[in-house]
């Protein structure tokens, strides 16, 4: 066990530090969720720096780095509030995808533009009847010649309104079992026939949308694996999904300590109120014990080892965290703490933000409820859910809402 | 960076386990729980000292085997798994390292060999009643270089050789004999013995020059790194016991591990282990290298580690329905041992403000 940074990691970070200093020196730092230009110049200028996709070989634009280069980049960057959540979506999940089941010609043509952030993807898996049941999706495609059409409604897809392409996985035979009928493409957004609809959600804004298709013609050559053999390729993407949403963003047991050292309690400041003490005193051992296990398993990793579906414990603690520190600083507040204008809250209304935006965080990506089976079954190894929908075809299955 | 034990370790670790599979059954465990008069398990504590253990982390030079303490946090994971029945946590991880810690050359030179080979059984006494120790708490006063107090409750006071004791004014070296005096006690883990200690100007021995209470907190931090260990071990063992019971157990014509209470509840105890895990090893890290970080990292990693073990210790029993409420199971061995872990150095409720205070004095600075 050795937290610190070995002498070549040590150079690594030095070179990673110089490199941002001068470079974001330049380029004009801070947030901007809502500026995606900016975003873009940045996510090109990691690229052009090697520090884009670390992991990823040089061949295909990435940094040709390791996992632990990967982690200390980030740590690195973290110190500059830059922002690239347009990227996590395509770069963690669809073009990882891509990259293993797509032709050379087609890589070529997409991962490089990805890498360097002039194109922007989606993942287009859940719909109204098909969401932690992700094979039970109805949207089918129907092959015609050397083309597919698709017909149907995805539905809660992050970024489909920014977004250039995206990967679909779509029923192609509705007569067998329903893992054994699907199909993953990547396609085009703004192909003819493709509606994008965004939702708006109960934290306020859009961040994901409604996505109608209706005769949308598509060539076989877009074909992400064999024909019905989409779980396969679906099951790849999601694992890839766990890793790359792990963490949640938002405030941390440091933001509410900060808070909670100005804040008033009962007598005094809150954060002497010694049930206060001892919740902040959790939180601090649960983003603690998040990081270290982050950094097991960029150990595992490193040893050449596949991430495995224990990496789902990031996301279940993360997004209730977030769920109770927000609500923590809310109800500090008192009679105040129902006052969301973040102008008039602290920290310009994270807090709040995080009340509003936990909900879904508990959702997307897998619920908690999913991904505690995941752990029970897949690393515990205990029995299965019952699968009455097992051996029947997809279009006997029953449907309700 | 590499956050895991390294191959030589992994193999200490197993070997550990095999020669704590062989030599420390939970019939060795239930004979020291079973026997009011018996203490601990005299057998298991000289083949442990025969194996070493004692003095992974002392220095050759002190007779031990000088490995480092990520290897005796190794050991420890293994102890604690194994629900070993012997005073090896107040010897080695709070007497041994406030040797180690504050002891003069003398003072090491004399005691460390006697403790490596298992010849001396230490104890740490701090506490003098209910409630956290603070420094009004403390009572016990040296004059003339002579002890007088009372101390309740001693984990291995009745079985002891040497104790450390907290007096109002620094840590003291007391040996077994004349003016100390044992009162076994009832305890909630009786696999591990614990006594009320009356001390009658019994002549004693300066440890160290520290202020009475951040000597002791100095001691807690290394021990709750260690302790940390056979926390996780335990509950390790536990989430095992649930889901061996899990599967063997059919109700409504299926195994309970297939019904989502029992998959979830399971799910729950392994996140928890996981996390307690990953802060331990930082805290192992820390204490190897002496970090300055130590107080903080020791406080989570002790608080995430007295966490998981109690939740695993007690899900492992609804787990197991009626057969968990048995003295035929196992399952009471961890639910005791568990509390006996969680306040040996402290509760947990003191180590959440310790952990707070770390953050506030850091953020301080
Ligand atoms: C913010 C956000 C962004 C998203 N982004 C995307 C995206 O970019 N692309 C995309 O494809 N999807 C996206 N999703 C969809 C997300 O993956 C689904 O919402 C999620 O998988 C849950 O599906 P559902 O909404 O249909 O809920 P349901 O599956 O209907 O679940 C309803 C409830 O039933 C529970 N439940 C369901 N099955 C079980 C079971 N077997 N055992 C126990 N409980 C069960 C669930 O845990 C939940 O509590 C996003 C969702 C959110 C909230």
């Amino acid at each position: 066990m050795d937290f610190k940074d070995s002498d070549a990691e040590a150079t690594y970070r030095a070179a990673a530090r110089a490199w941002l200093d001068a470079t974001i020196a330049e380029h004009d730092a801070g947030h901007y969720p809502d500026d995606m230009a900016k975003a873009k110049a940045w996510q090109a200028r990691k690229a052009a720096g090697g520090y884009a996709c670390i992991t990823w070989p040089q061949e295909w634009g990435g940094g040709g780095g390791t996992p632990i280069e990967s982690v200390i980049f980030g740590q690195e960057e973290a110190r500059h509030a830059v922002d690239g959540s347009y990227f996590t979506i395509g770069l963690g999940m669809c073009v990882p995808t891509v990259m293993a089941y797509a032709d050379d010609a087609t890589k070529r043509r997409f991962v490089g533009p990805a890498v360097r952030g002039d194109e922007i993807w989606s993942q287009l898996f859940s719909e109204p009847a098909g969401g932690s049941d992700v094979a039970a999706i109805r949207t089918r495609a129907v092959r015609d010649g050397d083309d597919w059409v698709i017909n149907g409604q995805k539905v809660w897809t992050s970024g489909a309104h920014y977004s250039d392409y995206g990967i679909v996985l779509v029923r192609t035979n509705p007569d067998v079992p329903k893992h054994q009928g699907l199909t993953m493409f990547w396609l085009d957004l703004k192909a003819p026939g493709i509606e994008i609809r965004p939702i708006h959600q109960m934290s306020g804004g859009s961040s994901f949308n409604e996505v109608w298709f209706e005769d949308v013609r598509i060539s076989d050559a877009q074909r992400l694996g064999p024909v019905d053999g989409g779980w396969k390729v679906a099951l790849f993407t999601l694992m890839n999904e766990r890793l790359a949403i792990g963490t949640s963003g938002g405030v941390g047991p440091e933001d509410i300590l900060a808070f909670a050292a100005q804040a008033d309690g009962a007598d005094g400041p809150l954060l002497k109120d010694a049930a206060f003490r001892q919740r902040l005193a959790d939180w601090w051992v649960q983003a603690e014990g998040l990081r270290n296990t982050r950094m097991r398993t960029i150990t595992a990793l490193s040893k050449g080892q596949v991430p495995g579906p224990e990496s789902s414990i990031g996301k279940i603690v993360a997004a209730n965290q977030l769920q109770d520190i927000g609500n923590t600083a809310v109800e500090a507040g008192d009679q105040y703490g129902i006052i969301a204008d973040p102008a008039l809250t602290p920290l310009k209304g994270a807090f709040h933000a995080a009340t509003m935006w936990a909900p879904g965080l508990r959702i997307a990506g897998g619920t908690d409820e999913i991904l505690k089976n995941i752990i029970a079954e897949r690393v515990l190894d205990l029995p299965g859910e019952i699968r009455v929908d097992k051996d029947q075809a997809f279009r006997d299955l029953p449907v309700g809402a | 960076m590499n956050f895991d034990y390294s191959d030589d370790q992994k193999f200490l670790k197993d070997e550990a386990r095999k020669f704590l599979a062989a030599q420390c059954g939970s019939d060795r465990v239930r004979a020291v729980l079973d026997d009011a008069a018996t203490a601990y398990d005299a057998g298991l504590w000289k083949a442990v000292a025969a194996q070493g253990w004692l003095g992974a982390a002392i220095p050759e030079a002190f007779g031990g085997l000088g490995l480092g303490h990520i290897e005796l946090c190794a050991i420890a994971e293994e102890l604690g798994r194994a629900c070993a029945p012997i005073p090896f946590a107040s010897t080695v991880y709070f007497v041994a390292e406030a040797l180690m810690l504050y002891g003069s050359e003398t003072q090491k030179i004399r005691w460390l060999r006697r403790i490596a080979a298992g010849d001396v059984i230490g104890a740490f006494a701090t506490s003098e009643g209910a409630g956290p120790i603070t420094a009004r708490s403390v009572r016990s006063t040296v004059s003339g270089g002579t002890l007088t107090g009372e101390k309740i409750p001693v984990t291995d006071g009745d079985v002891a050789d040497l104790i450390v004791v907290l007096a109002r004014d620094g840590l003291y070296l007391v040996e077994k004999g004349a003016g100390v005096t044992a009162e076994v006690l009832e305890t909630l883990d009786p696999t591990r013995s614990a006594a009320r200690l009356t001390f009658t100007d019994a002549p004693c021995e300066k440890l160290g020059t520290e202020n009475g209470i951040a000597a002791m907190q100095a001691v807690f931090d290394r021990a709750a790194v260690l302790l940390a260990f056979e926390q996780l071990g335990g509950a390790d063992r536990c989430l095992e016991m649930a889901k061996g019971y899990a599967l063997d157990r059919y109700a409504f014509g299926r195994q309970i591990g297939g019904y989502q209470a029992i998959k979830h509840k399971l799910a729950d105890m392994y996140v928890k282990n996981e996390l307690a895990r990953s802060n331990a090893y930082y805290g192992a890290w820390a204490l190897n290298v002496g970090a300055a970080e130590l107080p903080l990292a020791a406080a989570t990693a002790r608080v995430a580690a007295s966490d998981a073990y109690w939740f695993a210790s007690k899900e492992n029993i609804q787990t197991h329905g009626g057969m968990g409420f048995t003295w035929e199971s196992d399952c009471h061995l961890y639910y005791r041992r568990s509390r006996q872990l969680a306040l040996v150095a402290g509760s947990p409720a003191a180590w959440r403000e310790r952990l707070v205070g770390q953050l506030e004095m850091r953020n301080a600075a």
